[in-house]
């Protein structure tokens, strides 16, 4: 059975998202979705200082299965991505929310169209 | 997620995985296990000990008359009049009238009166409809028997055959391990030493009341189930084309790397697609890949080389490499050794040609 913290928000493309205290997203692929994905082996990761749209995809991810588009939750900018993650992808199947993929500096604090914990549980329980 | 409305297919092995902890996929109409956690695992344990595959999806079908060999001869693109042991086996192709390939298959003879072949689970209702048109239009003395009464495990592995006789007593018996690529039935199984991974290993035909009990047997013996998944890349590995996706009705056999699969040898002999071999220009040539650059291969890519462009037929991680490899159907002036570029997702990446297979017997030829 997926995890889900309760304290992250998510997305219905199976991102998960924390609001760091200074505003901040970090955002990485949820428990569910590296599951479904099985082995991670390869991870393309936006460069740090890009702009990005809120839908835009901005991240690879690649399962020894195949390969799926990671997107930006929210238009802002990318200030961190995680380079040990693209250095040992098969740490996000060791833990889909301590291994981070990328931070983005959001342009507003309205996030939009993130879901809290028990939405992206009956998502996944529906899908 | 079947396309249609029809239910999913289960082996007799399905509780079996469900007690494992498989993830279960829709292959073909039926509901297999593609992994029991780890893809990457199972791949390794068939490479470095041993593991098993539920292959029961796969259709076994006998084919029993005095004109068994005669039939096969004029079905098969492959010649059985070369099999001389009982039990011996042969990979082949069987072929529409254009030349592109209905299925691949093994086939078994037992004598010139009996032989056993064994399809891919997809094609298994095509193949027997058409052998059942060919037998009434070539008037040929000869009875075909699908079997869905059987199962089937390969267990795989450098270490396959020494667990497997450990889980299965018939194997310790005189005439219970065959010499390679040949099958031997002792008692209720047929045990060939055959498989589609690059190691040692055998695949046993199992009455559907017993497999559960052999697979319980075979798990305490310390055999690893392994899904569909692991079979894809070690297939990848060992060079072994997949049906449907690196050849079909509408490829020839000669541009999806099988020529060695055609015999000609007998200029008398005709067979189904001959006639359309003879005339096939335009030659393809199918050669690995190896990525140079950043990110996995997959099917159906764009390759430039010097030479033409070509497409991969089928990509994957290599788990044993540890990079991306793939089948590349190119130019027939392309060889082993040049450097192409590979579009993967609108971004030109380098790659390299080579001599298939990747691997075999656990070591990497590339």
């Amino acid at each position: 059975m997926a995890n889900t913290p309760a304290d992250l928000k998510y997305t219905s493309s199976h991102e998960w998202i924390r609001v760091e205290s200074d505003g901040t997203l970090t955002i990485g692929v949820t428990d569910h979705a590296q599951e479904a994905l099985g082995d991670v082996v390869f991870l393309e990761l936006p460069e740090p200082g890009r702009r990005v749209a809120a839908g835009e995809a901005i991240a690879v991810i690649e399962s020894v299965k195949a390969a799926s588009d990671i997107y930006a939750p929210v238009t802002g900018e990318v200030i961190a991505a995680n380079q040990a993650v693209v250095d040992a992808p098969e740490s996000v199947n060791a833990d889909a929310y301590a291994n981070w993929l990328f931070r983005i500096r959001p342009e507003s604090a309205d996030l939009g169209k993130v879901i809290d914990a028990a939405a992206y549980e009956a998502l996944v329980a529906n899908a | 997620m079947s396309t249609d409305n029809k239910p999913a297919l289960r082996t007799p092995l399905h509780p079996n995985h469900v007690a494992a902890g498989a993830r279960l996929v829709d292959f073909a109409g039926w509901d297999m296990p593609v992994n029991y956690g780890s893809q990457i695992e199972e791949h390794h344990a068939v490479r470095r000990d041993a593991g098993m595959f539920d292959v029961s999806h796969m259709l076994s079908v006998d084919l029993d008359g005095a004109d068994a060999t005669r039939f096969l001869r004029g079905l098969l693109a492959n010649d059985v009049a070369k099999l001389h042991e009982p039990g011996k086996a042969l990979y082949s192709c069987m072929l529409n009238e254009r030349g592109g390939v209905i299925d691949d298959l093994i086939v078994y003879r037992f004598s010139d009166a009996e032989y056993r072949l064994v399809v891919n689970a997809g094609t298994a209702d095509g193949d027997v409809a058409w052998m059942r048109k060919r037998i009434a239009s070539t008037s040929a003395n000869v009875t075909l028997q699908p079997r869905r009464d059987l199962a089937m495990i390969a267990v795989q592995g450098p270490n396959a055959i020494e667990k497997a006789a450990r889980a299965i007593p018939e194997l310790n018996t005189s005439r219970g391990l065959p010499g390679v690529f040949q099958a031997a039935r002792v008692g209720d199984l047929l045990v060939a030493h055959t498989g589609y991974t690059g190691e040692d290993g055998l695949e046993i035909a199992i009455p559907a009341s017993r497999v559960g009990a052999v697979w319980d047997a075979l798990l305490a013996a310390g055999v690893k189930p392994c899904g569909l998944g692991a079979r894809d890349t070690l297939r990848l590995e060992a060079g072994m084309n997949l049906y449907g996706q690196d050849m079909d009705e509408n490829t020839s056999p000669l541009d999806a790397g099988l020529a060695w699969t055609i015999d000609q040898k007998d200029a008398e002999r005709d067979f189904v697609g001959k006639a359309a071999l003879a005339a096939h220009a335009d030659k393809r040539k199918l050669l690995g890949l190896i990525l140079e650059g950043k990110g996995v291969l997959r099917a159906h890519m764009k390759v430039v080389s010097a030479h033409g462009d070509g497409e991969t037929t089928s990509g994957s991680f290599s788990p044993t490499l540890e990079r991306s490899i793939a089948f590349a159907r190119l130019p027939a002036q392309a060889v082993p050794g040049e450097a192409v570029e590979v579009d993967i997702r609108g971004k030109l990446v380098a790659a390299r040609t080579v001599k298939l297979p990747f691997v075999r017997n656990g070591k990497a030829l590339v």
